[in-house]
């Protein structure tokens, strides 16, 4: 049985986040929420932000979603709790640019910058699954340019 | 005839692949089949030797191209048993067909307060056309729900067809429930309200016979590629006066009689739907498909699907956690299984399997509504060919109950 593969993407830090999610949940309060689905799945990731003073002072996520997606959520949101919105907007850009096909020359490492979500990085293997790892990262760059936007 | 089954495999180049080192066992038929090499063999056949554009050119060659196009629709006439060549109509696919009917030819016979009926179980390519028609025209969409066994209740249908039920679209197969309706019965009931029926045969055409006339249905799509012909070429069966009456939904060369400054005088159908250069090579692909379906004959070819679904039924439930949607009937259910894993999302399911060399689907399946219906958010789907073996099923049972290990479910 070839699992070789398999452990390479699903790590157990990965499945611990997917199985015993952080974060997971509504905000009554939020300044925004944000709906994103996958079409191609039908996945669906709800996330909600409270804003102050150019930060992210809350955010919990909830939907339907694959493990990787799920862990990914959580691990997002266990990352920008609490930073401003310069430094979220940095990491979803080295997310984003990590699970790329021809990353950019960046001289960021995803290891010191992403916390648990650098192990997503595991994703780019399997190409079929980086839409799930994506999905909350675009939500929440939705979601902060909506909030810059309404200033 | 099971001896001829197994060695029908061997036509198959594909499916010698191997996947992440394993054999590939590919079991998404539901999605596309795969070719055997009389199909592929045909389609470089004809760009070595005939090709041409059809209807066109006086040239020994391009006669030689049109006489196997038209070959076609007659072939394609016989094999579902329409009354004549003259109500094929070649099209891009099922969704083009399903369209093509719902964009040009209803909006002739539909007006406010008009009702279409569809079900919950439809395929999106049988259900956003309908919206949108409904949407333009204001007639009102209405479905025909499921029974708990996940099949169509025929009382709910019935209360639901009036007098002002003026079209009834419904998939002859479930993709995702695997659910052979009784169209002919249901046919008959639409037609007692004076209702156009049209079907959606894109899951059935491959599987078993279809027999238009028998069915009595006005309509009928489907596709190439889910029958082991080429993707790019599906067909759209219509009775004759209902295809002189449906107009155009393009326009342009060879579906002209004459053309005028002002106006144009269409060729009757079916040439007047098949504007510019059609999927000629597609076409010629699409009867050696058929062709090779008729020497294998339908017996074997049922036989074998049926025995693999019932013994996947049956081995994938007795796997604690799986359940599986959809009739348990074997006999009336088609070679479509889809199930979930409780604890794994679908997507994750279907990478574990994938890993073990078993391609099966994953997600809504293009029938987001049946999903809300069902309460879930997606499932797994594994759908079986006739030449899908023993081998491929202990492949695809052994990967569930790895998945199931890995998670520790």
């Amino acid at each position: 049985m070839n699992l070789g593969g398999l452990n390479d993407l699903y790590r157990q830090l990965i499945i611990d986040h997917a199985q015993h999610p952080h974060h997971h949940g509504a905000l009554p309060a939020a300044s925004q929420t944000i709906t994103l689905n996958n079409p191609t799945c039908g996945d669906v990731i709800k996330l909600a932000v409270t804003f102050a003073d150019d930060r992210i002072e809350q955010i919990a996520f909830s939907g339907e979603g694959c493990s990787i997606s799920q862990a990914s959520a959580s691990m997002m949101t266990d990352l920008v709790q609490g930073q401003t919105l310069t430094q979220a907007k940095k990491e979803i850009q080295v997310f984003l640019e990590m699970l790329m096909e021809n990353p950019a020359a960046t001289q960021d490492d995803p290891d010191e910058l992403l916390g648990d979500a650098a192990v997503l990085a595991a994703v780019i293997k399997f190409p079929a699954r980086i839409k799930c790892a994506t999905l909350a990262w675009k939500a929440l760059e939705q979601a902060i340019s909506e909030e810059e936007a309404h200033e | 005839m099971v001896n001829d089954i197994a060695i029908a495999r061997n036509d198959f180049p594909i499916l010698k692949e191997v996947i992440n080192g394993q054999p590939l066992a590919y079991l998404d038929n539901a999605a596309t089949t795969q070719k055997p090499q009389a199909v592929i063999d045909a389609l470089v056949h004809y760009y070595q030797h005939d090709n041409a554009n059809i209807h066109r050119g006086v040239y020994t060659l391009a006669e030689r191209a049109t006489e196997q196009y038209e070959a076609v629709r007659q072939q394609v006439a016989t094999f579902i048993n329409a009354a004549s060549g003259a109500e094929i109509v070649f099209t891009r696919g099922t969704t083009t067909s399903l369209n093509w009917v719902a964009q040009t030819y209803a909006p002739t016979i539909l007006q406010a307060g008009d009702e279409i009926v569809i079900s919950i179980m439809e395929h999106h390519s049988n259900l956003v056309p309908w919206q949108q028609v409904s949407q333009r025209t204001g007639a009102k969409l209405r479905y025909v729900e499921l029974t708990a066994s996940g099949e169509l209740d025929l009382a709910q249908y019935g209360d639901l067809l009036n007098a002002r039920t003026k079209i009834v679209s419904l998939t002859h197969v479930s993709n995702v429930l695997g659910t052979i309706n009784p169209i002919k019965k249901m046919t008959a009931m639409a037609h007692t309200v004076g209702a156009t029926v049209v079907i959606d045969g894109a899951q059935a055409t491959g599987h078993f016979p279809v027999d238009v006339q028998e069915l009595d249905c006005d309509f009928y799509a489907f596709s190439g590629h889910k029958m082991y012909g080429p993707t790019g070429i599906g067909v759209l069966y219509g009775r004759e006066a209902l295809l002189a009456a449906m107009p155009p939904a393009e326009f342009g060369g060879e579906m002209i009689n004459l053309v005028t400054r002002q106006k144009t005088d269409f060729k009757p159908a079916p040439a007047k739907f098949e504007a510019g250069t059609m999927p000629i090579a597609q076409v010629i692909g699409l009867g050696a498909a058929i062709s090779y379906l008729q020497h294998l004959g339908w017996p074997a070819i049922i036989a074998q699907e049926q025995q693999l679904t019932a013994q996947a039924y049956q081995e994938l439930t007795a796997i604690t956690g799986v359940t599986i949607y959809g009739p348990t009937e074997p006999t009336r259910r088609s070679s479509v299984l889809s199930f979930n894993l409780q604890g794994l999302h679908p997507h994750d399911l279907a990478t574990v399997l994938d890993l073990q060399g078993v391609a099966i689907r994953a997600g809504h399946h293009c029938a987001q509504p049946l999903m809300t219906d069902l309460g879930v958010s997606a499932t797994a789907r594994a759908s079986f060919a006739f030449y899908n073996n023993q081998a491929d099923l202990q492949q695809l049972v052994t990967a569930v109950q790895a998945a199931k290990e890995f998670f520790k479910l």
